[in-house]
């Protein structure tokens, strides 16, 4: 009876976050934002790719991996995406919103479900349209060298991407709702796992530990660590395995997040 | 059964329901185990208690809140007012007690807003989002029709606003806002912290008569406030808090009748024989410090008349009321959490807190 009553009210939580997400104009903003950066960077990427290709074309020995040309961009995009989920979440404490919220749902659960829902849909609803626009301007900017959407790898990214911007996102949004607040969130999010976690993911001393970083795992699929299977930069475990543990990141911080509202005061 | 249907009838001010809180479709709907009878519309706070480490914010707090009444609560700021408010929503865990509405926690209600409706701090609405969007995800969370936004935008006055983000709003406008938000579930229980905060003195008439209507469509109507004055107008019930304990809980009309204790005051060029007779009459006087004397449980027609008798010269002879502020003061201040050193009189009242006319304060009360 309990559960069923959860639902109900899940779904009506879904409904009042998803009305939430429309009703902020930084919510269009970010994910605008991260729509065009992607999708510009990737045919700005793809252009210097391809000259680099044609100078170096004699001396190249190895083929050049052209889905890490690809979906590089994504690097940069992710981060109005992740902005976007940890102000969903972090706003509410920012604002005092949260008060309101616990209030009209005071199952903490239904509540928290229905952000989290929220949240994950609509980032998912952007990445559905924004890893295609990547990948064709990529494309574009390649020109000659350009891949097909059937080509070796490509399906696996193009749906890794997706799963790869949603799982990061719902991530950030539980480690906001253990953080109880925007500012503190990006600033450790930002630096650690985006920005700090690229470079420390190659150096040899901390890769043991920091190749296990959410962006780190996830991005695995797109080629976005390094070639795989180079001595160098390879990866211990295969790109579904990374997504793998990308996903217990993001359900340990959802579960992290969940604690902390049921057991904190509002 | 396990969900709320939409809301079939609506409330508009001014329309009456039943006194007794039966539930005729319009809030009965909603899930759950029907409350018996007599704790329907009922806030019941029962040895509520709260520590944050050291501090004690509410200390073992029992006291009822009926239907049909406004029912004022009172303490000076840091009584422990808005925590216990926050823990009957459910938004703070008690250290110990309950509180119970209809019978049931708040957090069991499984349409809340359609059964008690909350303001508490009116800023708490993201102020990038627009009027008509804070109050539609907050119907949507409790399925509570869209139209409904629109009456309690208007209800409120705040229509031609409604699209308008919240950023840009004055305080009266957000603390309308809130009232909106209160309402939005047509609740038949209200549970308001401070809802007079920074108002007008418009804005402040608006308020008292808002919240005086709805208990007279028999809600249940909890306001708190730190404001004697203002909730000897509004409240019929009071409940009084100083430091989280139980100060007083009786009805407005006994408070002030056991606080406002008036006296006559007499100037007279013969303080000793006025004495005299007085006493002879009966009448408990003192003298003041500066020679004038009150004579207490009298009237100044009765003085007179005693004077008259006498022979004696009265130069002056009048009726004089400790204000409802300093009694209230009086009841919290031992409790008070920080007590500005005010100096001794001497006397032992303060002077000037003491009102030279009785009556002021119940000729405004309607």
């Amino acid at each position: 009876m309990d559960a069923v009553m959860d639902a109900v009210s899940v779904r009506a939580a879904l409904a009042a976050e998803w009305v939430k997400i429309r009703t902020l104009r930084s919510t269009a903003v970010a994910l605008l934002l991260g729509v065009v950066l992607s999708a510009g960077l990737a045919y700005l990427l793809g252009l210097s790719f391809s000259a680099n290709l044609s100078s170096m074309a004699r001396e190249q020995t190895e083929p050049a991996d052209l889905l890490f040309a690809t979906f590089y961009s994504l690097t940069l995009g992710q981060l109005p995406l992740v902005v976007f989920a940890v102000l969903a979440v972090g706003g509410e404490y920012a604002s005092g919103t949260i008060h309101a919220s616990l209030t009209a749902m005071p199952r903490r659960g239904a509540f928290y479900g229905g952000k989290m829902l929220a949240v994950a849909l609509t980032v998912l609803g952007v990445a559905v349209v924004t890893v295609p626009a990547v990948f064709f301007a990529a494309q574009a900017g390649l020109g000659r060298y350009g891949m097909s959407p059937d080509a070796d790898g490509v399906p696996q990214a193009l749906i890794g991407s997706c799963l790869y911007l949603t799982l990061i996102c719902v991530f950030a949004a539980g480690v906001t709702a253990m953080l109880r607040g925007p500012a503190l969130s990006l600033g450790i999010l930002l630096p650690v796992f985006f920005l700090g976690s690229q470079g420390l993911g190659n150096v040899p001393q901390v890769k043991a530990v920091a190749q296990y970083l959410p962006d780190q795992a996830g991005m695995v699929i797109m080629h976005l660590t390094g070639p795989p299977g180079d001595p160098h930069f390879g990866r211990p475990y295969g790109p579904w395995a990374g997504m793998g543990i990308l996903a217990l990141w993001a359900a340990a911080a959802l579960i992290g997040g969940y604690l902390t509202l049921r057991r904190r005061d509002a | 059964m396990l969900r709320c249907r939409p809301i079939l009838r609506r409330l508009r001010p001014g329309r009456r329901v039943d006194f007794r809180g039966r539930q005729s479709g319009t809030f009965g709907d909603c899930a759950g185990p029907a409350p018996v009878p007599s704790v329907i519309r009922v806030i019941d706070i029962q040895n509520l208690s709260k520590r944050y480490g050291d501090t004690v914010a509410v200390d073992g707090l029992s006291f009822t809140v009926r239907p049909g009444r406004v029912t004022g609560f009172l303490g000076p700021n840091g009584a422990g007012k808005s925590t216990t408010m926050r823990m009957a929503l459910g938004l703070d865990h008690p250290t110990g007690g309950r509180v119970l509405i209809d019978g049931r926690f708040y957090r069991e209600l499984s349409c809340p807003l359609r059964r008690v409706g909350a303001m508490l701090e009116a800023r708490d609405v993201h102020p990038g989002r627009s009027a008509y969007g804070h109050l539609l995800w907050l119907a949507r969370s409790n399925r509570i029709p869209a139209a409904r936004v629109r009456e309690v935008l208007e209800l409120v006055g705040l229509e031609k606003a409604a699209r308008r983000r919240v950023r840009g709003f004055s305080l009266g406008m957000t603390q309308r806002l809130g009232i909106a938000a209160a309402l939005l579930g047509d609740p038949p229980v209200l549970l308001l912290d401070e809802p007079v905060n920074g108002l007008d003195p418009e804005g402040v008439r608006w308020i008292r008569n808002l919240m005086r209507g709805l208990a007279a469509e028999g809600r249940t109507v909890f306001v708190s406030s730190h404001l004697m004055g203002e909730m000897a107008l509004t409240a019929d019930h009071l409940v009084v808090i100083g430091r989280g304990r139980l100060l007083a809980d009786t009805s407005t009309r006994e408070f002030v009748e056991a606080n406002s204790r008036s006296h006559v005051r007499i100037r007279t060029p013969e303080p000793e024989r006025m004495r005299r007779a007085l006493a002879a009459a009966g009448v408990r006087v003192r003298q003041a410090a500066d020679g004038t004397l009150e004579a207490h449980g009298t009237e100044a027609a009765r003085v007179g008349e005693l004077a008259a008798a006498g022979g004696l010269t009265v130069h002056e002879i009048g009726t004089e009321t400790a204000s409802l502020e300093e009694a209230f003061m009086r009841l919290t201040g031992e409790s008070a959490e920080h007590r500005a050193a005010a100096p001794d009189t001497g006397d032992g009242t303060d002077r000037r807190a003491a009102r030279p006319r009785s009556g002021e304060r119940r000729a405004g009360r309607r």
